[in-house]
């Protein structure tokens, strides 16, 4: 027979205004097991995440914590019942040492005073049961350390308050592939000493690698527990998706690449360059074309895009447009001349989270009318509604505040905000980071469709399969420089890759 | 009788406006709702609040007084709810009001200028603060509480050498108008909805109000997406700065004399209270601004109500900050959520 199982979830409820983000959910980890939990974008894993450390009071349901029923009030009282979370954005404080956020709430005190070499110790011991001791400088500044050591230190955290449940919520979104491994042993070892992990991420080759189970979720239901050895890959896409697999398979094939030698050049890039960013760089941007950024991270991909766009001005080079040289030394002038651009950091850069939707997709075209124009009310509602329909942005209403959509959705919003305003020019960096397969796959097919309607695209992403699939033409770059630029059928993964590592 | 009667349907009115607002999830709610928490509180324990009479053509009675003194600060709290909507804060109001208030009294004594010409160049000294703040924030990026704390703390000085030390008194009947003319209600209240009217018709007529919000949400973000930043921020110390002028104006003929010392003092404190109250973010984001007048309405309702009970002036900031306190805290996300959730947890905690 079976153990106890460690926690149960059984029939959680949770609605927000408008959303009902749970609907009878039921979830179960063992001891020593790592399970992993999938889902869209706003399928409703971080909800179910969050009602599990106490961040919202859940509205119905039962949870019990090796038989014994919980109610977490915050995620400091979850620790307390043994339930430890590491967030997607590192919940730590930056300012202060890493042995300071290990202990941080719980730390030795004598009369009052807190024992600082108490505190380091205890921090060494955490690390060291990560073996991770001679790596991690527990004195440092935490603000000084990598996102990977600081993840680190959020586990060793949970390991010094005994957590018997480790959640890790897209914990490898930010770590390179060295970074991750370490993370995955570190998985490894924490499973042998019986601590159930529950882990969530997009990366399907990490859930296969090291998850036991997956459970999946769509709409805020479950849709059914799984063993990791007994779904297969495109079976849990088409599970996660609500299609079938034939549909998912579709999906991802290569775009057929419909290059005809002579497209009209809308953008001419030449010798543009900025000190500390990139070198001088030339490039043509085609009508009716994506021209695909391939390189290492750090290889100067977004600071193209940015230069370009005029994030940051250009201190040498010039744009040719329509055969005239000019200079974008702002958003806004690269917005009259018609360019649009995604950004790579969709919070910091790319919504105004506390405006509607409607809002959101107004705004550029706004600020190119300029503040006099005020689109008007039955417009703007027009114009959203259109675009929500079109891109099948889930959300009750156009009103709902963008903060309160899940992350393909805020994407699309932010696409749409650039459509509005018909750029002939749009540049997309890393437009599906942090997004579901699903939305991922709708983020393609619209690239395609923009591109066969004419639009020129420059598409930046780490995924190189995602370059691969959708580029006419690539530059491949590295430290700063153009090295290489690849067209039609000589696009592929490993021809990438060879010039790369030449 | 008829007075019951008017109470009535005065009572009836503002209950169905309560409604009204707390079925669309207005942030008004809370302010009026304290205002009116108030009013009841007069009506039962303040003889004569209600009691408002007609003299030559002018209304007089409490709730006018109250209305009539938070011009002021309402004034103030229209440009302020600008300044703070778009992630900023202007700290030098209450210094501005008295170089304008200084500006007019020297012009019109010491100068003998006509009054239109002494409100005008009042008006554009206001214009002149906020161009410096404006430029200072926007421009040379200096954050918006340091950037006013200069004016604010150097303003008064500048009110000093405009009137060379000297507390000057004026009697010219265009000025005493300003803050003391009543149009069957007062003039300062009359100026308030212009300015009140002023600002709806230019943040909601255009897109500007739009754009400040965008800014003062994501500044990253709104400028990505093509707005003008920099403009947006400088514009909106220029309107703060043009409304404290207006409310200097008013300080000054009321008192019919420029003190440069006294007028406007910790009145920037005032309407950036009343903007709070009236819900704006002090991170930025949303402009509220109807609620803000309330708020400011709220907190000289609060002040008269005191001195009408006789608090000693002593302590009277106690139940007042104490009332300020339970507004902002209804406003406050974190609260409001914490109160809808009560029952929840309240059931979880009993099937435990
Ligand atoms: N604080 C909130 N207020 C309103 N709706 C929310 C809130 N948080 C999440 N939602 C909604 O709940 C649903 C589930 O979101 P989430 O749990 O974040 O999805 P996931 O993490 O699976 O991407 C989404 O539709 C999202 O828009
Ligand atoms: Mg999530």
């Amino acid at each position: 027979m079976r153990q106890e199982p460690l926690l149960t979830m059984r029939g959680i409820e949770k609605s927000f205004p408008g959303v009902r983000a749970l609907k009878d959910v039921d979830f179960t980890l063992r001891s020593g097991q790592i399970h992993a939990l999938m889902g869209e974008n706003g399928a409703g894993k971080s909800t179910l995440i969050k009602v599990l450390t106490g961040v919202y009071p859940r509205d119905g349901g039962d949870m019990a914590m090796e038989g014994t029923r919980i109610f977490p009030s915050s995620p400091r009282d979850a620790e307390k019942f043994g339930i430890s979370t590491v967030y997607q954005e590192v919940n730590l404080i930056p300012h202060l040492t890493v042995a300071e956020n290990i202990c941080l709430g719980r730390e030795d005190r004598a009369a009052g005073i807190i024992r600082w070499k108490k505190v380091r110790e205890r921090a060494r011991k955490a690390l060291a049961r990560l073996e991770l001791d001679d790596g991690i400088d527990v004195e440092a500044q935490l603000s000084d350390c990598s996102i990977a050591v600081q993840q680190m230190v959020a586990i060793a955290r949970a390991l010094d308050i005994d957590a018997k449940v480790l959640i890790l919520d897209e914990p490898t979104s930010s770590l390179d592939e060295a970074e991750s491994d370490e993370l995955f042993s570190i998985m490894a070892r924490l499973k042998k000493r019986g601590m159930g992990i529950i882990f969530v991420t997009h990366f399907l080759d990490q859930v296969y690698r090291v998850s036991d189970a997956i459970t999946v979720l769509r709409n805020g239901q479950l849709v059914g527990e799984y063993s990791a050895a007994e779904l297969p890959r495109l079976e849990l896409v088409a599970r996660m998706m609500g299609k079938r697999a034939e549909e998912v398979k579709r999906l991802e094939k290569r775009a057929a690449v419909t290059t005809k030698s002579g497209r009209k050049t809308v953008i001419s890039v030449r010798r543009l360059a900025r000190k500390g960013s990139i070198n001088p760089i030339d490039f043509d941007l085609n009508e009716g074309e994506v021209l695909g950024l391939a390189g290492l991270l750090g290889s100067g991909r977004s600071e193209t895009a940015e230069v370009l766009f005029g994030v940051d001005a250009a201190d040498a080079g010039e744009i040719e447009i329509d055969g005239r040289a000019t200079k974008v030394d702002s958003p806004a002038k690269a917005m009259r001349l018609g360019f649009g651009m995604l950004t790579e950091d969709r919070k910091y850069s790319g919504i105004i989270p506390n405006l509607s939707i409607k809002e959101n997709i107004i705004l550029a075209m706004q600020a190119k009318l300029g503040p006099l124009k005020k689109i008007p009310p039955r417009q703007a509602n027009e114009i959203a509604d259109g675009f929500i329909k079109a891109l099948d942005i889930r959300t009750p209403s156009r009103e709902q505040l963008v903060k309160n959509l899940s992350g393909g959705n805020q994407q699309k919003v932010i696409i749409a905000r650039w459509l509005a305003i018909h750029p002939r020019l749009l540049i997309l960096d890393e437009p599906t980071r942090g997004i579901d397969v699903g939305t991922r796959a709708e983020i393609e097919e619209l690239i395609r469709k923009l591109r066969d309607e004419g639009m020129s695209l420059l598409l930046i992403s780490s995924e190189l399969d995602e370059v691969v699939r959708n580029s006419q033409r690539v530059l491949v770059l590295r430290d700063r420089n153009k090295i290489a630029e690849l067209a039609g059928e000589d696009i592929s993964e490993q021809r990438i890759l060879h010039t790369i590592a030449q | 009788m008829t007075r019951i009667a008017a109470i009535a349907v005065f009572w009836t009115c503002l209950l169905a406006v309560l409604y009204l607002l707390r079925r669309q999830r207005n942030v008004a709610f809370w302010p009026l709702l304290a205002l009116s928490a108030i009013l009841l509180f007069n009506l039962f324990f303040t003889p004569h609040f209600y009691n408002l009479e007609m003299r030559g053509g002018h209304l007089y009675g409490v709730p006018i007084d109250i209305i009539n003194h938070a011009s002021k600060v309402a004034v103030l709290s229209l440009g302020m709810t600008l300044v703070i909507g778009a992630g900023g804060i202007d700290l030098s109001v209450g210094a501005v009001m008295a170089i304008a208030g200084a500006t007019m009294a020297h012009l019109n004594i010491e100068a003998g200028m006509a009054p239109g010409y002494c409100i005008l160049a009042a008006l554009a000294t206001g214009l002149l603060a906020g161009m410096w703040n404006g430029f200072l924030v926007a421009i040379m990026e200096i954050p918006p509480m340091v950037a006013t704390i200069i004016l604010m703390v150097s303003g008064r000085g500048v009110a000093q050498l405009i009137t060379s030390g000297q507390i000057i008194n004026f009697n010219n009947p265009v000025l005493n108008f300003i803050g003391n003319g009543f149009i069957l209600i007062p003039f300062p209240f009359i100026l308030t909805l212009v300015v009140f009217g002023v600002t709806y018709g230019v943040t909601r007529g255009t897109a500007l109000g739009f754009m400040i919000e965008a800014v003062g949400d994501n500044e990253v973000a709104a400028r990505r997406a093509g707005l003008s930043a920099k403009t947006i921020k400088f514009l909106v110390y220029v309107f703060a700065g043009l409304c404290a002028a207006v409310a200097g104006l008013v300080h000054t003929s009321n008192i019919r004399s420029a003190d440069a010392n006294n007028i406007g003092l910790y009145l920037e404190l005032d309407a950036i209270m009343a903007v709070v109250i009236g819900g704006t973010a002090m991170t930025g984001g949303r402009l509220y601004l109807a609620s803000s007048v309330i708020g400011a309405i709220l907190i000289q309702a609060l002040t008269t109500t005191m001195y009408a009970k006789d608090v000693s002036p002593v302590v009277a900031p106690v139940p007042k900050a104490l009332v300020i306190l339970a507004v902002c805290l209804l406003q406050s996300e974190r609260v409001r959520r914490y109160l809808a959730d009560r029952p929840n947890r309240a059931q979880g905690r009993g099937n435990e």
